[in-house]
């Protein structure tokens, strides 16, 4: 076995459950993110070869497109199963292999399929387990391309979708019949930052022999570990916090090594695969992750508890503070929560309220998140401009609202920026 | 030919992030919004030569030894990071070195650190003095010896911001007034210290440097050097050196290097804290003689490097065990955690033998003189947790 995925430094089993000061009771006041010390570990070992080709310390970036054999006995064999190796880039690739196991190993999963972006590892996912005729159901609050791609694709091809109000077990349930074959649901949501049950999640999907999916790209692997509530698969946009620093694009599922098979061969068909010189860069992006993930943690929680107390502020969504209506299923789960802020601007209509987004001078107006730099942006032009008012209503994105995804700037001055752009 | 703007530094620093901390600089200056693109992260320039709007009429970038947009962004960076004007960017942190050592001329001399790293005596001693450059070797932290080995046509004084293997610390703000009231440049090579935990331009010195290989880049995937000055004089002259001799930075890595950049505040602290804790924890081992961190309070410029570093005290210790050149060598070969490798700074954890690794170039006497003993072992600490380097190690000595 050539990648020793068993790695598990000492202590990480404990490190995840982190201690007393875990946000089963925060008291904000001294709230204080834990620390993950195994997790820094494997970040920075779990998946990669001890000894590599040449002694090298990092990871060599294979470019190869195809790999050769050295005889037409050498072939048979690896046709007939005999000898597991590489053949073509698009089957699968020496740097996919490593931080494929890497981020298997963070999600306390079996296996990790690695995909060109997020949306590229749903769709994969779907590709592989809806035929003509099967439905699934969602939670409402989720990712408007992920809604578009089934609204728009999946029904091309005879696959119904079900919206259900996110978070409601039992209306989610009344939607299951016997063709529903997924349960699909973002935790958090995006951009209400909304916390679902997991543990009662993927116990709807058992007892309905339905298989589960969370999209944990806003929690990460730092923050919640869907796996362990029993969730079949796990999908991030790696683009954001595991790769961190807004230079590249990625996805990944995790899941059981036999369920994550087919999906795999899929990939090989699709060819939604990623260069070596991408890989490298995410297993670069993720030797950092936990450093980062921990400040990103500090800062979503310092500028959300500023917001709150900011007389220009009207409402703020963050999963660490009380005021969440999720805040006390997200303290069960969750060991920090993340970097991204929502909040709506007092008595503003939506040019006052971009106003406010045109005076911050550190954080860049941009979609996507998770990244070392912060981003700032107003949901209703940068992502529902083109929908009308009452879908707009229907999806909860409010004129006057904001999303603010903190990098890993000081949180001082990332406050400071915030303070004169709601004061401009 | 056309000098481009982008070795200079905090001048052009956008007004909104001047005042900014350390990490947002680090973040943000030399990174400013592609203006073509809007891309958040500036692209990567691989063009060799740039074409011009006339004939002798030069853009701002014209030939990629003289300058390229990726290089430039880095440069800004960095002399935001040191408080310089400026910055340059070499191809490793030896050629760094090289251009300052390229200031002076035939007959001129140069003081430097008995605890010099080996590069830098190997250029001093077997290629500078090809050139009739003299070098004196002294004890940095005593001011008298290095007074006294300073002479009419001393012109360098080269300093080590933290001594290898002893982590000895020099009073920079002393050393600096001492070499300018004699009229000598003064270098830092601040590889150790990191930009993050020491500046010293802000003590006065004239050049520092880093091997950018170390924690600069930070992750063991790119060879660099940088220099960065507080005279715009001596950017002109340095640049001049660099541009006529050609050791630039490959825009490959200079994008590595920036991108390491964005954590290296998170990383040296983190590493920091680890170290002093694994340097407490093996001062209490009866096998360990003694742990060299100027973190403890029993190293000898514990209180100079309180004061000298910005709350921290890097991630590079060094301990002697009670044993013999054998064991000591096996307790560096039975890690599972720690590389067995030379170089530092990055995120995995090396260790290494100075007796039989770093210094092997020392010859038998020379070890003994700078306490380069046998049970010697050098620590760089990356950003596994403190609790699975212990053990690590304590399994490697017992084993």
């Amino acid at each position: 076995m050539p990648i020793d995925t068993e790695f598990r430094p000492a202590g990480s089993d404990t490190s995840d459950s982190a201690g007393p000061d875990t946000a089963a009771e925060p008291s904000l006041a001294d709230y204080r993110p834990p620390r993950h010390p195994g997790l820094s570990t494997q970040c920075v070992h779990a998946g990669e070869r001890r000894q590599k080709q040449d002694g090298a310390i990092s990871t060599p970036i294979h470019t190869a497109s195809t790999f050769t054999f050295e005889s037409t006995d050498e072939l048979i064999e690896f046709v007939e199963g005999r000898h597991v190796r590489e053949e073509y880039g698009r089957y699968g690739s020496p740097n996919e292999k490593s931080v494929e196991a890497k981020l298997a190993a963070l999600d306390h999963a079996e296996d990790a399929v690695v995909y060109s972006s997020g949306m590229s590892a749903l769709v994969g996912l779907l590709m592989t387990r809806l035929n003509q005729g099967d439905e699934i159901v969602f939670f409402d609050q989720c990712y408007h391309r992920s809604r578009q791609f089934c609204r728009e694709h999946l029904s091309r091809f005879g696959v119904t979708t079900y919206q259900v109000p996110t978070g409601d077990m039992a209306v989610m349930e009344s939607a299951i019949t016997p063709r529903t074959k997924m349960l699909v649901s973002e935790s958090p949501t995006n951009p209400h930052l909304t916390a679902i049950d997991l543990d009662a999640f993927a116990e709807l999907g058992r007892r309905h022999d339905v298989e589960t999916l969370i999209d944990a790209t806003l929690a990460t692997p730092m923050n919640l570990k869907p796996i362990d509530h029993g969730v079949d698969f796990v999908l991030h946009s790696a683009t954001k916090y595991l790769g961190g620093h807004n230079d590249l694009l990625a996805g990944v599922l995790c899941g059981g090594r036999s369920d994550l098979e087919p999906v795999r061969a899929m990939r090989g068909c699709l060819g939604n695969v990623n260069s070596g010189h991408n890989l490298y860069l995410l297993e670069r992006g993720l030797k950092t992750f936990e450093l980062r993930m921990h400040r990103h943690n500090e800062n979503g929680m310092k500028v959300a508890r500023f917001l709150e107390d900011h007389p220009r502020v009207e409402r703020v969504y963050y999963l660490g503070l009380p005021s969440h209506p999720t805040h006390a299923i997200a303290a069960r789960q969750m060991t920090g929560f993340g970097g991204l802020v929502t909040f709506t601007v007092k008595d503003a209509d939506w040019r006052e309220t971009a106003a406010v987004v045109d005076a911050a001078k550190i954080a860049r107006i941009a979609p996507s998140l998770g990244g070392t730099e912060s981003l700032i942006e107003q949901p209703l032009v940068m992502s529902y401009y083109n929908y009308t008012p009452e879908d707009r209503r229907d999806f909860g994105i409010a004129d006057n609202m904001i999303r603010f995804s903190c990098g890993i700037e000081n949180p001082e001055d990332l406050i400071a920026d915030l303070d004169q752009a709601l004061s401009a | 030919m056309n000098e481009p703007g982008g070795i200079g530094g905090s001048g052009e620093d956008p007004a909104s992030l001047s005042k900014t901390s350390f990490r947002t600089r680090a973040i943000h200056v030399g990174n400013e919004v592609d203006a073509a693109t809007g891309a958040v992260v500036p692209p990567i320039h691989l063009a060799s030569t740039f074409r011009q709007p006339g004939a002798g009429v030069w853009g701002d970038f014209d030939y990629s030894r003289s300058g390229n947009p990726t290089r430039s962004h880095l440069q800004r960076t960095l002399a935001s990071l040191e408080g310089g004007v400026g910055a340059l960017a070499f191809s490793s942190g030896m050629a760094a070195i090289h251009a300052v050592t390229m200031l002076l001329r035939s007959g001129d001399h140069v003081v430097a650190g008995a605890d010099l790293y080996g590069g830098a005596y190997r250029l001093l001693h077997k290629i500078c003095d090809r050139a009739g450059i003299g070098v004196t070797l002294v004890d940095l932290t005593d001011i008298d010896a290095v007074e006294a080995a300073i002479h009419r046509h001393t012109k360098l004084l080269w300093i080590e911001s933290i001594g290898n293997p002893q982590m000895s610390v020099p009073d920079l703000a002393s050393l600096a007034t001492l070499a300018k009231s004699r009229g000598l440049w003064t270098g830092v090579d601040n590889t150790f210290g990191t930009p993050a935990l020491l500046r010293p331009l802000e003590f006065g010195i004239d050049i520092v440097m880093h091997s950018a290989t170390k924690y600069l880049g930070g992750h063991s995937d790119c060879l660099g050097g940088t220099l960065a000055v507080s005279d715009p004089d001596l950017l002109d002259q340095l640049y001049f050196i660099q541009n006529a001799t050609g050791a630039v930075l490959d825009p490959l890595s200079c994008f590595l290097v920036s991108r390491g950049l964005k954590t290296l505040d998170l990383r040296i602290r983190q590493q920091s804290e680890t170290a002093l804790r694994l340097a407490l924890w093996l001062s209490e081992l009866s096998d360990v003689r003694r742990v060299l961190y100027p973190g403890l309070p029993t190293h000898r410029q514990y209180d100079l490097a309180r004061r000298q570093m910005d709350g921290a005290q890097g991630g590079m210790l060094t301990f002697e065990l009670n044993g013999s050149l054998e064991k000591t060598s096996k307790v560096c070969e039975s890690t599972k955690l720690f590389h067995l490798a030379v170089s530092l700074g990055a995120v995995e954890s090396l260790i290494e033998q100075p007796a039989t690794m770093s210094h092997a170039s020392y010859d038998a006497a020379d070890r003994a003189r700078f306490g380069i003993t046998d049970g010697l072992i050098r620590l760089s600490v990356g950003l596994e947790s403190f609790e699975d380097l212990r053990d690590d190690l304590l399994g490697a000595m017992t084993a």
